[in-house]
């Protein structure tokens, strides 16, 4: 699949299969049992930011300009990446080790006090939302940032290009 | 620019139960998954399903664009707003143990409001992102 989104030259056929991951992306969460991610992945990676992206597209050319020559930096650099990050994970513990570094920390005290201290069932939303709180304030910080820098983006040039046609009808 | 009626209809049948159903993943985000940004981004999608199969001006009359951009920050000032309650009642920036008698129904209150302070600001961005593109599409 990756490679199809690579070869395509269709921006909107890229953009389809890059919804069809995400969507394959949120079984494969929801198979690891991981059900909050993958609604995430499913509403966000699947539903809002493929919306978004088409609607990039309409503001767009929907073709992909041809390449002048092949760039291999990028190929070398993801490549590279990659091995790197395939090279850190061979010294993880197997996958669904209970006795892993991660699952003696603090874990082991959220899931036994969560219900105790917030009277919330949902371990994650109570990591979440209490126990990683300022993490949770950042997110929403981020969320909010990058909101307001697009609005500002879209709307400056707008504005610009009115200013534009009020000249050039002066 | 019309519109085709089946999808039309179609829509309009199925956007209540899309908010409620975001209404559900937020509140019930305590028990089962889900929070406030799932329900967030399900609620700005049913506006944008909307704005793309009955066009843009009904969008704007059930979500207007000022809402929408005002709701950005207020999420945020909602979520700050929880945190400094525990700095004023004495206490740890994000403590939600004061906001109630005792600190479990306190935590349970604290994580509610954060919540929705989530829900509000992910829901304005990406209500307005989609406004701000389809704007400048025009």
């Amino acid at each position: 699949m990756t490679i199809a989104i690579v070869r395509q030259r269709s921006l909107f056929g890229v953009v389809i299969l890059a919804s069809i991951y995400s969507f394959l992306m949120a079984s494969v969460l929801i198979v690891l049992d991981a059900v909050d991610v993958a609604m995430t992945e499913a509403s966000v990676g699947a539903g809002v930011s493929t919306v978004l992206l088409l609607a990039t597209l309409h503001l767009v050319k929907t073709t992909e300009m041809n390449q002048v020559r092949p760039h291999l930096l990028p190929l070398f650099v993801s490549l590279g990446t990659g091995a790197v990050l395939v090279w850190g994970t061979l010294v993880l513990p197997p996958f669904g080790t209970p006795d892993a570094a991660i699952h003696k920390h603090v874990a082991p005290r959220y899931l036994a006090d969560s219900i105790k201290e917030t009277n919330v069932p949902n371990v994650v939303t109570s990591v979440l939302a209490d126990y990683r709180g300022y993490d949770t304030l950042g997110e929403t910080t981020v969320i909010f940032t990058a909101g307001i820098g697009v609005m500002l983006l879209l709307r400056k040039a707008r504005r610009r290009n009115r200013r534009d046609d009020a000249e050039t009808s002066q | 620019m019309s519109y085709d009626l089946v999808l039309r209809v179609g829509t309009k049948l199925i956007l209540p139960f899309i908010l409620l159903f975001a209404l559900y993943v937020q509140f019930h985000g305590d028990y089962g998954p889900g929070g406030g940004f799932q329900a967030g981004v399900i609620a700005a999608s049913m506006v944008i399903l909307l704005a793309i199969t009955c066009g843009l001006d009904l969008a704007h009359r059930i979500a207007p664009q000022a809402m929408v951009q005002r709701m950005v920050p207020l999420g945020v000032l909602i979520y700050a707003g929880t945190g400094v309650a525990g700095i004023l009642m004495g206490k740890n920036y994000l403590d939600y143990s004061v906001l109630a008698q005792n600190s479990a129904s306190g935590h349970e209150l604290g994580i509610f409001l954060v919540e929705a302070g989530v829900l509000i600001t992910v829901a304005g961005t990406m209500t307005s992102l989609f406004y701000a593109f389809v704007e400048r599409g025009r």
